[in-house]
């Protein structure tokens, strides 16, 4: 149920994200999603990818400072109210988060990546509720 | 155990009485024999007859790594070519080197100075001495050598390098000291942790480092790798080589061979001379030495003096640990800063060493100091929250130590231009403009 995110530390310097997706693109690796959480210096790009042990490796290689860090993937329908259910569950059961991001995976479903403070006990309470989960096999190729 | 107890435990006033009784001598060996010497105290007024005593050293004009390169490569000489037993040369970063003459009195009491420091780290003739320092032109290796040798040590004069060939004699010579620089201490280490080699075939106790600044950090780091105790020596090529200090193992400080060598400590300013404690410019008149005497040699090291008797039984001075250099000092808002007192603060928070660059600017006639530190996998979290903790903890660390604010960067590995091996610390950009 736990997947692999690939962190990388991007100053913020024109062509420097031009660079890393081109590497990646060389080394024929996909990018299923990717968000930043940017600062007025530096951003921290975070990615799910394809193959991300490769990844990490050939970024390393090039200079990036990388890091794998692990997270869930929370399947919802896209529809009204979809996310604000998911949400309700987490926070009622007090869940603290670190941080999340979303994208839309096919017509009509939405994958929310999320790290959170134990991986563990928000697993098993999105189970409990019945909530769908990205399976690590699934996961790279979404 | 003290080598010389007469002279490394005589009363000051005793003490100084003999300094000026050196002083006085020296002086007029140096009127009567160096035409630069004679030229600038004739410019200056002085006659060698008004240096009666230690309280007279203050009246005499300072000697400058300058004056050692315009006068290359013998003009300091106070003794003619065929008394020279030995040249040595510091390896200057700007032209020619400045070279050092030693004659056989020279030798023998640069000998006699090493001696007391490796007996200051407990070193006696039962013990077995490697010496990874380079032997040639550098003093390092041949200052070490004769010293342990008078002293009665087992010498390996292995020099520098090698250090597959340095682990192997190591364990099967017994080496019980070392002495090299302490990075390639540190390297020594390290590479004994990857060889595999099980530290009960290391017999060694105690490591003898100088000729390079290094921090407590990176002391204790050598201590716990190679299972010594880590000893520092000062020296510089100009004055002798290493054994001009050397710290005791109360470790308050290095014991400078005052009845050779006088230090000073000034404002590097002004020229005044500071009381003890005070943080200056170190001096040094050798007194003693034949070949090339220097008055009032300026240093360029900054440091401190403590003139209290240690708990060793010592009556010489001792000097902190260098924490900079007058040509790395950075005035900043009317702070003293040293790029040395950065990378301490750095050390503390991180196993290895960031590479670090201080960016100084003036922006409406206010200093700004900038601190970009690259961030390294040890340093790196994914959460913004971390690495602005990161940055605060950073921001608080140095303001406490340096006494004024930074603006602290976290900058991408390899942004920090490395030129030759050797990273600029510094980029000042005050002066551009
Ligand atoms: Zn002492």
């Amino acid at each position: 149920m736990i997947i692999k995110q690939l962190s990388v530390f991007l100053e913020n310097k024109t062509g420097r994200l031009t660079e890393l997706t081109g590497i990646l693109a060389d080394n024929d690796i996909n990018i299923s999603a990717f968000s930043i959480a940017d600062t007025a210096d530096y951003g921290i790009l975070r990615m799910i990818v394809g193959r991300p042990e490769l990844a990490a490796e050939v970024l390393k290689n090039n200079g990036f400072t990388v890091k794998i860090t692990d997270v869930v993937g929370m399947i919802i329908p896209h529809s009204p109210g979809g996310l604000h259910k998911a949400l309700q569950i987490i926070s009622s059961n007090n869940v603290a988060i670190d941080y999340m991001y979303a994208f839309a995976s096919g017509e009509c479903k939405a994958t929310v990546v999320i790290r959170a403070e134990s991986l563990k006990k928000i697993i098993d309470v999105l189970q409990e509720h019945k909530m769908e989960l990205l399976r690590e096999g699934d996961v790279y190729q979404v | 155990m003290i080598w010389n107890r007469h002279f490394e435990c005589m009363e000051r006033e005793e003490l100084q009485k003999l300094q000026g009784n050196r002083l006085k001598e020296m002086v007029k060996r140096v009127y009567d024999s160096v035409p630069f010497y004679r030229n600038k105290l004739q410019e200056e007024g002085i006659e060698p007859d008004d240096i009666m005593s230690i309280d007279d050293l203050n009246k005499l004009p300072f000697t400058t790594k300058q004056d050692l390169r315009d006068n290359y490569p013998f003009g300091m000489f106070a003794v003619p070519q065929p008394d020279i037993v030995r040249f040595h040369a510091s390896s200057g970063t700007t032209g020619k080197s400045t070279v050092v003459g030693y004659t056989h009195n020279d030798v023998q009491m640069w000998s006699e100075v090493v001696a007391r420091s490796l007996t200051m780290a407990g070193v006696t003739k039962a013990d077995i001495i490697q010496v990874a320092y380079g032997y040639g032109l550098f003093t390092g290796g041949l200052g070490l050598h004769y010293g342990a040798e008078k002293v009665g040590a087992s010498v390996i004069p292995i020099s520098g390098g090698n250090t597959k060939k340095q682990l192997q004699l190591m364990e099967d010579f017994g080496s019980t000291v070392i002495a090299c620089t302490p990075s390639y201490a540190a390297y020594i280490g390290e590479s004994l942790v990857e060889e595999k080699i099980d530290r009960s075939k290391i017999k060694l106790k105690a490591g003898i480092f100088g000729a390079e600044p290094w921090t407590q950090e990176m002391r204790t780091q050598i201590e716990q790798v190679l299972g010594i105790k880590a000893y520092d020596i000062y020296g510089l090529t100009e004055i002798i080589g290493p054994g001009v200090s050397m710290e005791c193992h109360f470790q308050h400080g290095m014991h400078i061979f005052e009845d050779h060598f006088i230090p000073e400590i000034v404002n590097p300013e002004t020229g005044e001379v500071l009381p003890y404690g005070e943080l200056g410019e170190l001096v040094f008149t050798p007194v003693t030495k034949e070949a090339m005497p220097l008055i009032r040699y300026r240093t360029r090291d900054l440091t401190r003096l403590h003139a209290e008797k240690c708990e060793c039984g010592r009556t010489l001075v001792r000097m902190e640990k260098c924490v900079g250099r007058t040509d790395d000092m950075l005035i900043i808002r009317g702070v003293n800063v040293f790029p040395s007192q950065v990378e301490s603060v750095l050390l503390e928070m991180s196993e290895t060493k960031p590479h670090y660059l201080i960016v100084v600017d003036r922006d409406n006639n206010l200093d700004r100091m900038e601190i970009q530190v690259e961030i390294e996998e040890a340093f790196f979290s994914d959460e913004v929250k971390e690495l602005e903790g990161l940055r605060q903890r950073l921001k608080a660390n140095i303001a406490s130590t340096l006494g004024i604010s930074a603006v602290i960067r976290l900058v991408e590995p390899g942004t920090i231009e490395r030129s030759m091996g050797k990273a600029k610390r510094v980029i000042d950009k005050r002066h551009l403009h």
